[in-house]
């Protein structure tokens, strides 16, 4: 065992060194898709945290996003302040305004809390959209680039809001709060039971994922420049897609989120470069086969996969 | 006076085509007691079905709605048997994955679809469309009327199918309890996929309903879902008599926040009454109602 842990202490050194060191000497396009995968950890590791650990699947994280997007756009907008201030007035917007949608919503379970997200995600697009006077409706907020076409810094500071982001996640995980929200996701009732006040853990959970959620949106806002309500609260490139990355690579999982947000850039953008409009098909075809056959995603069913490529018979733990 | 009369009628006539659409939908979850994404893109595609037979044999939607029924019948049979039975009560970390395949389908067969018809509105123009008649200073459109009676003859058809027929009692019995239903004698796979059919068909029939008053590109289905899930809430799991109701109510609750509040926010209404729904009657109108 001492051996394997000092094996991934040295694979993730070598990843730090490189994400690191690296992105100075590759193209811009490239810098570009590094931006895009370490915004997509942010998103994942943060819908992960309440959806892969207390099992509360929310189908309108989009909202998240969107008021830290527009966190920092209105303040632009209003009173001319520098967007930047967005990395902080935004995610505590999507915490302030998720803290009363998480009171509301968590007395709903599973499929029927999912779906109560949804419609929130989508009235909060409806409502920027129409409230004109405010969130300039349907036109959007258009700021100015601090380093211009430079790329580097936005990269490194995403990379920073994504270190973070994983490290907060995995400092909770392991203490009390951790075991607590699997124990939610396990059976609500036995927790209950147990003495676990479960509506204000899921609101522990939400805290955090709702602030990098918004925190991932500030740092879009503040990279494209431009924000509008059909694009930051979209449902099926927003909240969907961060549902997806976080299945590809594995709910419940520490890296699972990081690895399947990765594996989710490159592959659209790559699909996207190489056949064209097709990859808008293929992208949920994909989705429907890892969900069929790999439901706990590629981290998680790692020793599926494993047992597929050795041919190995099954091994049932249980009695079958 | 009229504004409200006309507002009113309106409002029937609208929801009147959801609750077809709707009714579909609460006997899907009624049935499998999964959340089911893909009802709106299925819908979607009867509607370019009907397109077709429109433009090529110059069959009007409402002659077009029987074949687009039959596909849909087929497609909605073979997706639940190849594919949602499935992941149906597979243990994984997260349940909800069967929601995110329906979902995922969803978009795949929207961009089938653009990929076959492009994004364009189209439309099955006929001067019929345009016809409207007047009653005491409000107008009433001839197609949203027709359509209307032509979805009220479906859900009587239905309603007379689930209590009088035994295939559609046994409908009925796997919603009310699996478990017991598969102890008398029901093969409660096989109603499934039946039911899934089913439910597609009259999604099929909604959307050929709404094709001559309505405009017609593959993200059309977005806002129907939304609506089904709201009248499926609002009605209760399961429930023909309160999706019916729900739909009525639902479509007179949008026309008046379009009319008195603003066309924007014509979908929030809905929205709101949704979550209203989730937190204040869960079990929906079928709780009240009784059935």
């Amino acid at each position: 065992m001492v051996k394997k842990n000092w094996f991934l202490l040295a694979i993730l050194g070598l990843g730090g060194v490189a994400v690191v060191a690296i992105p100075p000497f590759l193209g811009g396009y490239f810098q570009h898709v590094l931006i895009l995968i370490m915004m997509w950890i942010i998103m994942a590791t943060a819908w992960n945290l309440l959806g892969g650990y207390c099992g509360q699947v929310s189908f309108g994280h989009a909202v998240f996003f969107g008021l830290g997007a527009y966190g920092g756009g209105l303040l632009y907008l209003h009173w001319g302040i520098s967007p930047w201030w967005g990395m902080i007035v935004g995610p505590l917007l999507a915490v302030i305004i998720g803290i009363p949608i998480g009171l509301i919503t968590f007395r709903l379970r599973g499929a029927y809390f999912a779906l109560a997200m949804l419609a929130l995600g989508e009235t909060f697009r409806i409502v920027f959209t129409n409230w004109e006077p405010v969130t300039a409706g349907a036109v959007g907020i258009l700021t100015s680039r601090t380093w211009g076409g430079e790329k580097l810094p936005y990269y490194y500071i995403a990379l920073a809001v994504a270190a973070l982001g994983i490290y907060v996640a995995y400092r909770l995980i392991h203490s009390k709060y951790g075991y607590y929200f699997v124990s939610i996701r396990e059976d609500q009732d036995a927790a209950e039971g147990l003495g676990i006040p479960t509506t204000r853990y899921k609101l522990y959970a939400l805290i955090p994922s709702a602030f990098f959620t918004g925190l991932a949106g500030a740092v879009y806002m503040n990279y494209f420049a431009y924000i509008e309500p059909h694009t930051v609260f979209n449902l099926s490139a927003i909240s969907i897609m961060m549902i997806l990355a976080v299945m590809m690579g594995g709910a419940g999982t520490l890296w699972g989120p990081v690895f399947g947000a990765a594996l989710y850039t490159i592959l659209s953008e790559a699909l996207r470069a190489v056949i064209g409009p097709i990859s808008y098909l293929v992208f949920p075809l994909i989705a429907c086969f890892i969900i069929m056959f790999l439901p706990d995603g590629i981290i998680g069913d790692w020793d599926k996969i494993k047992r597929a490529f050795s041919r190995k018979e099954p091994v049932y733990a249980g009695g079958e | 006076m009229t504004l409200l009369g006309q507002t009113l009628i309106t409002g029937l006539l609208i929801g009147g085509i959801y609750a077809v659409i709707a009714i579909g939908m609460t006997l899907i979850m009624g049935v499998m007691e999964i959340i089911n994404l893909v009802h709106g893109a299925l819908m979607m595609v009867a509607m370019y079905i009907c397109l077709v037979l429109f433009e090529s044999f110059g069959l009007h939607p409402y002659i077009g709605m029987i074949p687009a029924m039959v596909i849909l019948f087929v497609i909605g049979y073979l997706l639940q048997k190849y594919s949602i039975e499935r992941v149906f009560g597979v243990e994984t970390i997260l349940p909800e994955s069967q929601v995110l395949l329906t979902l995922a389908m969803a978009l795949a067969i929207t961009e089938i679809i653009r990929l076959i018809f492009s994004s364009d509105y189209q439309s099955t123009y006929t001067p019929f469309s345009g016809k409207c008649f007047y009653l005491g200073g409000m107008s009433i459109s001839a197609p949203y009327l027709v359509s209307f009676g032509i979805a009220m003859a479906f859900v009587a058809a239905l309603h007379i199918f689930l209590t009088r027929t035994d295939l559609g009692r046994s409908v009925v019995a796997t919603a009310q309890d699996r478990e017991a239903a598969i102890y008398m004698g029901v093969d409660a796979k096989r109603i499934t996929n039946f039911t899934f059919g089913l439910g597609t068909a009259l999604a099929a029939a909604g959307g050929a309903l709404l094709l001559p008053v309505f405009y017609l590109f593959p993200d059309v289905w977005h806002p129907y879902l939304a609506k089904c899930f709201i009248i499926t809430i609002l009605g209760g799991m399961g429930s023909t008599v309160g999706a019916l109701s729900g739909g009525l109510l639902l479509g007179i609750a949008e026309t008046f926040g379009a009319t008195y509040w603003s066309p924007g926010y014509r979908d929030v209404v809905g929205f709101v009454i949704f979550i209203l729904v989730l937190l204040f009657l869960p079990g929906g109108l079928k709780k009240i109602i009784g059935r």
